[in-house]
């Protein structure tokens, strides 16, 4: 077989391929959801229920999409300038770090100052780890892929390592978590009464300037010029290294948002499971947005919906809420093929 | 205890080698994946899933050698899955790879959640026991070390030489360094890359479960959530580090393992007591890219590596 | 030599068609070989020969037709049948793995692919018969990856004649070779006929066809419109019939040289894998004129273009613009120093292939103004420059939204043509600039880069195509590993005695005589 572009994609080629993946994912579901015992159905009925039924399903939902837009827009820039950016997880961490190391009483400052300085602090950080990967990448030709991955785990023991040192809250009963945030430091809630706080405004800030960069600055053509055609790109004058690290540093610091908005704006403090993988599914997120800043806005409200109502669900009826995790990886595969076959028919040869 | 001492001790390099054991397995199987032109990051998911499936059926009663057999099996079949998708269609390794292992890692867990949904601690097996090798294991230091392993690290070091003989000896193992240096040439010899591809995924893919079964089979006797904590990515560097070839990717990671099983003892000496056991569990990572960046300007990387092959390009 | 008439058949087409999309590439083309005959296929760029070849070795299924080989049909889309029915091929870009030695690369897939162990032995006393009868001499242990250009097409050939073949396809073999080289592959061709073997040669070149067939087959759109004997046909007849209507190549007038723009002294750069370096390169561009590089490829004109381009610099010796060195020298520094770049490969460095015309037009330019302002682009401007240019150049094109790699390989290049010529440039390097466009795009090209001289720019033409560097050059250079010959007046050198600066030996012959 062969691939052959289709110049002109009709309306049938362009919407059916994704339709049948969602599809697909769907009957994957619902038939784990049958070896489990459950009545896929149900189940089914039961995490869209779970997502997006009631008041309070809805705000869990919109609080769990916050970090994963974040992370999911620290991908989409990276992967767009094909930097293999796989360590958002890392990144993550060094925001919530920064966060409750000066949000915790090192600085005494009105809310005012110093939910800013916090905020730019950890994006501070977060390019920071992602800017030595990028610089073993540029200086010595080292894969970011492996690099990246690694630092999840060389981070992750870093921050455990602290929360059991010198970050350890004396109250905290022997449990390794940091000491809580001063009230300053607290991201207020968008409207009293409803739990939803200021992160998720943010993260929606984020993606337009994440947009607006891409179209309008030079910055974003460079970032899509060196993502398409390296070599293309060099040879025009544009400086493919210098334009991989800034990339780096935009993405690194988008991840840590993520980070600083779970500490500042949720939990509170730092522990070691302040993040279920976000990072990782950031990189299901982008890609289900096509990397297009604004499309991850609705792929994080997708994903996150999926994870709640599976969470929900799961406590209805028993079924392990790894199922969303399996629907999302099936969904990731399947759409990259359906997205491949709206662009290429498949030649017999 | 100084490092001296722990060194020359053959319990630490009994305890090295069994470390390298799944390691070599994994890392055989990128290998052979990496040479026909396809970079596999489904290796952590499928370690996953080899590490459950071998597990599961001995559990479930059938032979030890049943079980490895399953892992592979499981393995192969997720192979299959990123190979569909990477070989023919030409989709981007690095999303398949990451999708794979995401997809074997949490069908991996539903399925250890729907088999033992009451457990709170795993049930154990019995495992693969040492065998020491008449003769060879009253050698002094070498003896323990490479002659009183379970019968999966023999298989291991056999498979080695295998992928060697095969990679260099064999018709089979031209083809398939050729498709990974420049499919065309496969092509114009009226063999399938599509199809000798498909093959060195599935098959590597096939190794790197077993790697993952050593894990529950041979090196403990249960299955945990997060037992395989990384070792895929770090097969990944070791691939790198070993420059694509069998013996020097061997070698690799046995001097990984070493440090390893190093940085366990000196753990628990007084050296140790002073500092973070975090900062010991950072060591083997920090090892993985410090192999990058030293083997990443010398190596050869296979010139087609992750460039998908459609011959009807124009 | 046999008479074809009376040799028997050995390939036959049959009504073959192929189209891509609505593209026709081969239509309802029918031809047939004897033993022991050279056909030659002739055509431009496009008309479909490759594609024709590609379906008889089974690497496209024809939409319709057969082929026939010694009387046998062989199954469609299969290489291996063509392969075993004896039909060998000599791709025009090299299918040889270059990390594997000679041996391994002629070897691949002949041995079953499951077989317990490679046979060496026998596999190295057969290449080495054949070495000797068909004088095509290669270490069977080199690797390939160290071979020159010459050499990897001994190993090609080789490969074939391992496989038994009894028809030898060559595609375009003379693009890469020296004056020399083709010569030895026409001794070799004349030998294997001897002993046989028949032969389609695929080419463009008009002499090269007269020299070694004995019947051409001319393609046009795909179509075959012309079957004669060699020895009814001559150049010029040829010429018409490959272009269908007379088209007049722009009439070359010598250049006025005027002040030396760029002045390249003692240049010396690090090789790169098996491509050299320059080496200890002196060289000057003047205004109004064109200066022509010839040379085999791989010969250290890349590093020059490189070097001009400004993707690398001098490790020793010095580059002048208008008698000042260049320091700190970058790709950006080039275009902002009023040089315009035409790359060698314009799909891979001279475009990209996603971008639209638009954001293809400013890639050199975006950082400046009006294209862009304190980082914020102005697609309004660079969109109002890509109509500019899509109508001064002729740009054949929807509009300047149109994603580039939808355009034909001849409209891309006026794109670039246009986006470097704007600027109107003080100095041009024309790296291959008409490899691949037809005739028409081709003498599009030239006259744009006569009219560019003819305006005071200094234009420096890289290119393997003796015939164009003779036609259009006012002093013409050769390199050869890395060194670059003196220049040679319009018309004093013979093809065959700038060959003989090609192959190096025009090098050794100065440096003894200036030797004693």
């Amino acid at each position: 077989m062969r691939l052959e572009p289709v110049a002109n994609p009709s309306f049938l080629r362009t919407t059916v391929p994704p339709a049948i993946a969602i599809g697909s994912t769907v009957v994957i579901a619902s038939l784990l959801a049958m070896a489990a015992g459950a009545n896929p159905f149900s189940v089914l009925g039961l995490i869209i229920k779970g997502a997006f039924g009631s008041k309070f399903a809805l705000l869990e939902t919109l609080n769990r999409a916050t970090p994963l837009i974040f992370t999911g827009l620290s991908v989409a820039v990276a992967f767009r300038a094909r930097l293999w950016n796989i360590g958002a997880e890392a990144q993550l961490y060094a925001g919530a770090l920064i966060t409750v190391i000066l949000g915790t009483g090192m600085l005494q400052w009105g809310a005012f100052a110093l939910i800013p300085t916090l905020a730019i602090a950890s994006m501070l950080a977060g390019a920071l780890v992602l800017l030595v990967p990028a610089l073993l990448k540029v200086r010595f030709g080292v894969d970011e892929v492996v690099t990246t991955l690694l630092f999840n785990f060389i981070f992750l023991l870093f921050v455990s390592m602290l929360l059991e040192g010198p970050l350890k809250d004396p109250m905290g009963m022997g449990w390794p978590k940091s000491e809580r945030l001063i009230a300053e430091a607290r991201l207020p809630r968008i409207v009293e009464g409803l739990r939803l706080h200021w992160g998720f405004a943010l993260a929606l800030i984020a993606a337009v300037v994440v947009w607006v960069i891409q179209r309008r600055t030079t910055l974003g053509y460079e970032m899509r010029a060196v993502g398409l055609n390296r070599e293309a790109a060099g040879f025009a004058g544009i400086p493919v290294n210098l334009v991989l690290v800034k990339t780096a540093l935009l993405a690194g610091g988008l991840a840590a948002l993520a980070g600083f908005s779970e500490v500042a704006g949720l939990k509170g403090n730092l522990t070691l499971d302040l993040s279920p993988g976000f990072g990782y599914t950031g990189i299901i997120v982008a890609m289900l947005a096509l990397l297009n800043p604004l499309g991850v806005i609705a792929a994080a409200l997708f994903v996150a919906g999926i994870f709640v109502g599976a969470d929900s669900m799961s406590r209805a009826v028993g079924v392990p809420s790894y199922l969303a995790d399996i629907m999302l990886a099936t969904a990731l595969l399947l759409m990259v093929l359906a997205i491949l076959l709206t662009r290429f028919r498949v030649v017999r040869e | 205890m100084d490092i001296l001492e722990i060194l020359l001790s053959a319990s630490f390099w009994t305890a090295a080698i069994r470390i390298a054991s799944p390691l070599i397995f994994a890392t055989l199987g990128e290998l052979i994946c990496e040479r026909a032109g396809v970079l596999n990051l489904g290796i952590e998911g499928i370690m996953v899933a080899g590490a459950f499936a071998g597990w599961m059926a001995v559990y479930s009663g059938t032979g030890l050698w049943m079980g490895v057999a399953v892992a592979m099996a499981v393995g192969m079949l997720f192979g299959l899955v990123h190979s569909l998708l990477t070989v023919p269609f030409g989709l981007s390794q690095h999303v398949v790879g990451l999708g794979v292992t995401l997809l074997a890692t949490s069908l991996t867990y539903y399925a250890y959640r729907l088999a033992l949904p009451e457990v709170t601690s795993p049930p154990k097996i019995d495992a693969f026991q040492p065998y020491e090798i008449p003769l060879l294991s009253d050698l002094p230091l070498i003896g323990p070390a490479l002659f009183s392993q379970t019968p999966l690290t023999y298989l291991a070091f056999i498979l080695v030489g295998v992928v060697a003989f095969v990679l260099y000896r064999t018709p089979l193992g031209l083809a398939l360094r050729a498709a990974g240096e420049n499919p065309s040439a496969v092509a114009a010899q009226g063999l399938s890359v599509t199809g000798i591809r498909m093959g060195a995924v599935i098959v590597g893919s096939g190794f790197m479960a077993v790697g993952g079964a050593f894990l529950t089979m041979s090196a403990f006797d249960s299955f945990f959530f997060e037992m395989v904590n990384g070792r895929g990515w770090i097969c990944i560097a070791l691939v790198v580090f070993g420059a694509w070839r069998p013996g020097k990717a061997l070698l690799g990671a046995i001097l990984f393992a070493a440090f390893d099983a190093l940085q366990i003892r000196i753990q628990q000496t007084p050296l140790g007591a002073d500092i973070p056991y975090q900062v010991f569990l950072m060591m083997p990572y920090f090892l993985s890219i410090l192999a990058l960046i030293v083997m990443s300007r010398r190596a050869e990387v296979p010139a087609a590596l992750m460039v998908p092959f459609n011959k009807g390009e124009r | 030599m046999l008479r074809p008439e009376a040799a028997r058949v050995v390939l036959r087409l049959d009504g073959i068609t192929k189209r891509f999309g609505k593209l026709v590439a081969n239509d309802a083309i029918s031809l047939s070989l004897h033993q022991g005959e050279v056909i030659a296929l002739l055509g431009e760029n496009g008309a479909g020969k490759t594609t024709l070849m590609n379906i008889l070795f089974g690497q496209y299924t024809a939409d319709e037709g057969t082929v026939e080989v010694f009387g046998q049909t062989l199954p469609p889309g299969n290489p291996r049948a063509a392969l075993d029915a004896g039909v060998g091929m000599v791709h025009q870009h090299f299918t040889l793995a270059d990390n594997m030695t000679v041996l391994e690369n002629v070897t691949l897939g002949t041995q079953p692919l499951f077989a317990p162990r490679l046979d060496r032995g026998a596999a190295r006393d057969k290449l080495a018969r054949l070495a000797a009868d068909f004088g095509l001499q290669v270490h069977p242990d080199a690797r390939v990856g160290s071979l020159t250009v010459g050499e990897r097409q001994r190993v090609e050939i080789l490969k074939a004649l391992y496989r038994d073949a009894r028809i030898l396809i060559l595609d375009e073999p003379t693009a890469v070779l020296t004056p020399q080289e083709i010569d030895d592959l026409f001794a070799t061709l004349r030998k294997a006929v001897k002993l046989g073997l028949s032969v389609v040669f695929i080419s463009h070149k008009l002499h090269e066809v007269m020299a070694i067939s004995d019947r051409v087959l001319i393609l046009r759109h795909g179509r075959l419109v012309a079957e004669r004997p060699i020895a009814e046909v001559d150049k010029a007849k040829l010429a018409a019939l490959m272009v269908g209507s007379e088209v007049a190549a722009p009439k070359v007038e010598q250049g006025r040289p005027g002040a030396v723009l760029m002045r390249l002294q003692d240049v010396t750069t690090p090789d790169r894998g098996s491509a050299p370096g320059l080496n200890r390169v002196s060289l000057a561009l003047h205004s109004g004129q064109i200066v022509g590089l010839a040379g085999v490829s791989g010969n250290g004109q890349a590093a020059l273009a490189d070097l001009i381009g400004g993707l690398i610099r001098p490790a020793t010796g010095r580059l002048d613009l208008n008698d000042a060195e260049m320091q700190d020298w970058t790709p950006r520094k080039a275009v902002q120093s009023g040089i315009a770049r035409i790359p060698e490969d314009r799909h891979k460095t001279g475009t990209i292939a996603e971008f639209d015309l638009t954001e293809n037009a400013i890639l050199e330019s975006y950082a400046d103004p009006p294209y862009s302002r304190a980082g914020w682009m102005s697609w309004g401007v660079a969109e109002a420059f890509t109509r500019q240019i899509i109508d001064t150049y002729d740009v054949r094109c929807p509009g300047p939204g149109t994603r580039i790699r939808l355009l034909s390989g001849g409209n891309m290049q006026k794109l670039i043509l246009g986006r470097v010529l704007e600027k109107a440039p003080s100095i041009i390097l024309a790296n291959q600039p008409v490899r691949g466009l037809d005739i028409g795009a081709v003498n599009y090209v030239h006259s744009q880069l006569l009219a560019a001289r003819d305006r005071g720019a200094a234009v420096l033409l890289i290119s393997e195509d003796l015939d164009e560097i003779m036609a259009l050059s006012d002093v013409i250079h050769v390199m050869s590993e890395g060194r670059l010959s003196p220049g040679f007046a319009r018309g004093s050198m013979t093809p065959a005695e700038l060959g003989v600066w090609m192959a190096g030996q025009g090098f050794d012959e100065a440096e003894t005589a200036h030797a004693s």
